[in-house]
């Protein structure tokens, strides 16, 4: 009986049926995969299919690949080593997560493009033309690398770092013991040690670079959320662009197995307690210079430049008045997140506890499935929600109809409970990989011992799991916060009459090709993704000076994030 | 039968199943009293005309708000893509509050007739403000206002004398000077489908595999990306619609107008069947409720002082005759357009995107 904590808990059959529900989206545009392959399909695998594949993988591997390198080296660099400016790249390396990556996208295009500042004082200052150098050009598969790298990174950086805080330095005295200088030690315990964690935040920014839509479709480059969109709107095909969901769902799914199978590893590595803090070493001369440039780049590049940028247009003659109707585009896009956090915090509440006390495969299996939608791109999920909540709506109108003679339209479509479901069904991967973090932090010792001190189950939940949870649930609900505020497709769809966000307003403007005019919302989005991001930037600064101390185990802190896909 | 033993597993009576029946309790209670909201809110308060727009909402809002206060009947709005648009509508069926879909590119509009979500309109003052060529014979969807996409070259670069129709921009003189955006966008694949009309399946093929052998870069960018390139030098030829240049000589920027007096407007295909055009249009949902009203809507889009408003307010051509064009768009000068029917150019639309993907344009 110890440990059941039935408040939170709708049992397993009751936690399937939801999870069941949770998929209905993404299962029904997976479900007309089955059509028979028609002309437009055959015509797809012809024509533009390799490089689909190709791109995509490319794509992929690219912002692994620079988010791995970002992420660790700078949190590597910002745990163990003290060097000017160290105190606040500690929290500054965050910033980056709060721009939408097709903003940035629309900034360094604005840049650097041909057209853009740079080039044009470059050729003016040299008297070059066309031919007569060479210049990166942005809108490119490997410019949507980096753009995509700048404003993803971070979800590594979280993750090694608390990673790397919570590693004894026992094994590191030990490594160097054994004849392992700084460098070594770190390639062969300090980072195989943090790995399921590196993974974890490797596959959360991989899944977002396989639903990103904003970017590529601005850069012009071909890959699966391109090709979805253009086989189902250009060609008309629903059943075709589906099959290319499909193909794409089995790259996520690979990454999903990819990672739990990372992390099956991780359960026999456990580390034990802390028992001696890290030692910070203090940097001098060109080495504290070179860890401060490596920190401060990517917070530079992901952060300043491009919201220095948008700061530049909105104060010039294109920028848009901050009045009563922005106010209410920015309360409108705040209360909407906020909601959706919420919401999806106590669902994923719900998953983890009910996984917690029932781990059979049913439950596992459901926990696992709800992930999914994170990395099905916004527009697919739209869909998804409509397709259903349409068919509902309609088949009790039909119902009312013939039973009473009264017709109820439509209850649910078109509503903000439709745009609130695909939030959940599209972020609730978010939230339940951080409550789970927080949650395996919690042994079943404590729970008992709490029973064995007189309290009762809800008690214990309340005493010690709550405060224990507290950095984790705080987490949570800032990073849905922070997604949802840059959520595009779904809301565009989905949302009822007359109800704008920044985002949609943002869209509106830069899609109509006056990045200028979209600067001001733009920078609104930043502005309220900022908030969340230095909440969460001030506890890992807490959580710093709180760790070393042996007896508060790193328990509350708030940098632990998503361990899981 | 998996969900028999969990269930029963939770039905044993104890101390912690009272919390969760109660909440199970609260929950239905708060499920029906949300429904019971829904259901008063479902319920038609007044007769709104209720408006599905791809044409975004700065651009139509203001119009809108003047149609309320002229007519006492009040406009909701909701503002999304084209294609997503047209999928809410087809799903939400009869039921669907829509009443007006507004839309550019009369493939789109097309696509919304045939795939049944529009209904025919007869109405008088809607035909005879609009010329035939932009409207659905039977009344399905009207045009508002046309755009044409000629050829924009660099003022001094281009000899114009050897690039008078769309067909010349397959010549082999343009390797690498040319920029346009990609194939995606439905612009260029109306645009193919009217060559496809005029040259067939198989001209069209080979002209668009040499034309792709022109281009300066891989395509990118909107069309206004493609104007500035020709202006910076990055190329000398660029295809795109009136309206974005027409932005730009009016851009209060002085950057944008230099941009703009450094290219020529090339108006191909006037000793033939004349440049390309297109429309923004709207038509009346097959699920309206208040099909007058929706009516009486259009008719107001077509009425001299909205015309004028529509038409300014993007730098397009107004569908009207005789309303005055704005500064920026009669400097452009003057041309004669492509009659060719538009329902003509969705029909053909998917064979354009095929096309364009065998001939690799991205």
């Amino acid at each position: 009986m110890s440990g059941r904590h039935p408040l939170l808990s709708p049992g397993p059959a009751g936690t399937a049926l939801l999870a069941s529900l949770l998929c209905v989206p993404v299962l029904v545009v997976a479900a007309s995969a089955f059509y028979p392959a028609g002309e437009v399909w055959r015509h797809l695998v012809d024509t533009v299919l390799a490089e689909y594949v190709s791109n995509s993988l490319i794509l992929m591997l690219g912002v692994g690949a620079g988010t791995l390198l970002v992420g660790v080296s700078t949190a590597w660099l910002t745990v163990n080593f003290r060097f000017p400016g160290a105190r606040v790249l500690e929290w500054g390396l965050l910033l980056p997560l709060a721009f939408p990556a097709y903003i940035i996208a629309y900034t360094y295009t604005g840049m650097l493009d041909y057209a853009g500042p740079v080039q044009t004082a470059l050729r003016d200052t040299f008297g070059w033309s066309r031919n007569d150098y060479w210049f990166p050009e942005v809108r490119s598969l490997g410019g949507a690398v980096a753009m995509l790298t700048l404003v993803l990174y971070p979800y590594v950086y979280l993750l090694a770092r608390s990673a790397f805080l919570e590693q004894s330095s026992v094994a590191t005295d030990v490594a160097r013991t054994l004849g392992c200088g700084p460098v070594a030690s770190f390639f062969r315990v300090t980072l195989p040690a943090a790995r399921p964690a590196l993974i974890a935040g490797l596959s959360l920014a991989m899944m977002e670079t396989l639903a990103d839509f904003g970017t590529v479709q601005f850069f012009g480059v071909p890959v699966f959320t391109n090709g979805i969109y253009r086989t189902w709107f250009g060609l008309g095909d629903a059943a075709a662009a589906a099959q290319l969901a499909a193909v794409l769902l089995g790259f996520v799914f690979t990454l999903v197995m990819l990672e739990q199978w990372s992390r099956r590893g991780a359960r026999y590595t456990m580390l034990g307690s802390r028992s001696r803090p890290i030692e910070v070493r203090r940097l001098r001369g060109a080495a504290a210079v070179g860890a401060c440039a490596a920190c401060a780049l990517p917070l530079a590049l992901g952060f300043l430049l491009p919201a220095g940028q948008l700061t530049a247009w909105a104060l010039g003659p294109a920028g848009e008045a901050i009045d009563a109707k922005f106010l209410h585009l920015v309360w409108n896009s705040v209360s909407l997140s906020g909601g959706a956090a919420a919401l999806a915090l106590v669902l994923a509440l719900l998953f983890a506890y009910t996984r917690r006390l029932h781990p059979v495969l049913l439950v596992r299996a459901a926990t696992r499935v709800v992930t999914l939608g994170y990395a099905v791109p916004g527009t697919v999920v739209a869909v998804g929600v409509m397709l259903p909540f349409a068919w509902l709506d309609n088949t009790v109108d039909g119902l009312m109809r013939s039973a009473f003679g009264v017709s109820t339209g439509l209850l649910l479509s078109g509503t903000l409970a439709a745009v609130m479901f695909a939030y959940v069904v599209r972020f609730l991967s978010v939230s339940l990989q951080t409550v789970d973090a927080g949650l395996a932090r919690v042994t079943r010792n404590m729970d008992e011992a709490g029973r064995s001190l007189g309290y009762r189950a809800g008690e214990v939940v309340w005493r010690v799991h709550v405060p224990m949870l507290r950095g984790s649930l705080l987490t949570a609900v800032l990073l849905v916060f922070v997604d949802v505020m840059k959520e595009l497709p779904a809301t565009l769809i989905l949302r009822p009459f007359d109800f704008n966000t920044l985002a949609v307003r943002a869209y509106e403007l830069a899609g109509d090709e006056r990045l200028e005019d979209a600067s001001t919302a733009a920078i609104a989005i930043v502005a309220a993704g900022l908030v969340p991001v230095l909440l969460l930037s001030v506890s890992i600064a807490r959580t710093r000076r709180r760790a070393p101390a042996p007896e508060r185990r790193p328990v509350a802190s708030l940098d632990r994030i998503p361990a899981s896909a | 039968m998996t969900l028999t033993t969990p269930a029963a597993h939770d039905a044993r009576p104890g101390r912690g199943s009272r919390p969760a029946r109660s909440l199970a309790s609260a929950g239905i209670g708060t499920a029906a009293l949300l429904l019971l909201a829904l259901l008063a809110l479902a319920t038609p308060a007044q007769a709104d005309v209720n408006v599905y727009s791809a044409r975004k909402e700065e651009l139509i809002k203001p119009l809108l708000d003047r149609f309320t206060a002229g007519s006492g009947i009040p406009v909701k709005l909701v503002t999304a893509n084209a294609g997503e648009l047209m999928k809410r509508l087809e799903l939400e069926g009869a039921n669907s509050p829509a009443d007006v879909f507004i839309t550019v590119d009369a493939g789109n509009l097309h696509a919304a007739q045939e795939a049944g979500l529009l209904q025919p309109v007869d109405s008088a003052a809607l035909e005879s403000a609009i010329p035939a060529a932009y409207r659905h014979p039977q009344g399905y969807w009207f045009g508002l206002s046309l755009r044409a996409r000629p050829i924009m070259v660099a003022k001094g670069r281009v000899d114009t004398s050897h690039l008078t129709t769309y067909a010349d921009l397959a010549d082999a003189r343009w390797k690498g000077r040319i920029c346009i955006r990609s194939s995606s966008n439905i612009y260029n694949q109306s645009l193919v489908a009217s060559l496809i009309e005029s040259l067939g399946e198989n001209e069209t093929l080979i002209w668009l595999k040499a034309f792709v052998s022109n281009f300066a870069r891989d395509p990118k960018g909107g069309d206004t990306d493609q104007i500035k390139a020709v202006a910076a030098g990055e190329c000398d030829i660029a295809i795109a619609n009136t309206y974005y240049l027409a932005r730009l000589v009016a851009s209060d920027d002085k950057a944008d107008r230099d941009v703009a007096s450094k290219i020529q407007v090339v108006w191909p295909n006037q000793g033939g069947r004349g440049t390309h055009v297109n429309v923004s249009g709207a038509g009346v949902t097959a699920a309206s409720k208040n099909v007058a009203d929706a009516v009486r809507l259009l008719e107001y889009l077509v009425t001299p002082e909205a015309q004028q408003w529509y038409a300014e307010v993007n730098n397009e051509y107004p569908v009207r005759e005789g309303v005055k064009l704005s500064d920026a768009v009669a400097s452009l000068g003057s041309f004669s357009a492509d009659d060719l029917n538009l329902s003509i150019l969705g029909e053909n639309n998917r064979r354009a995107v095929m096309l364009m993907d065998e001939a690799r344009w991205k």
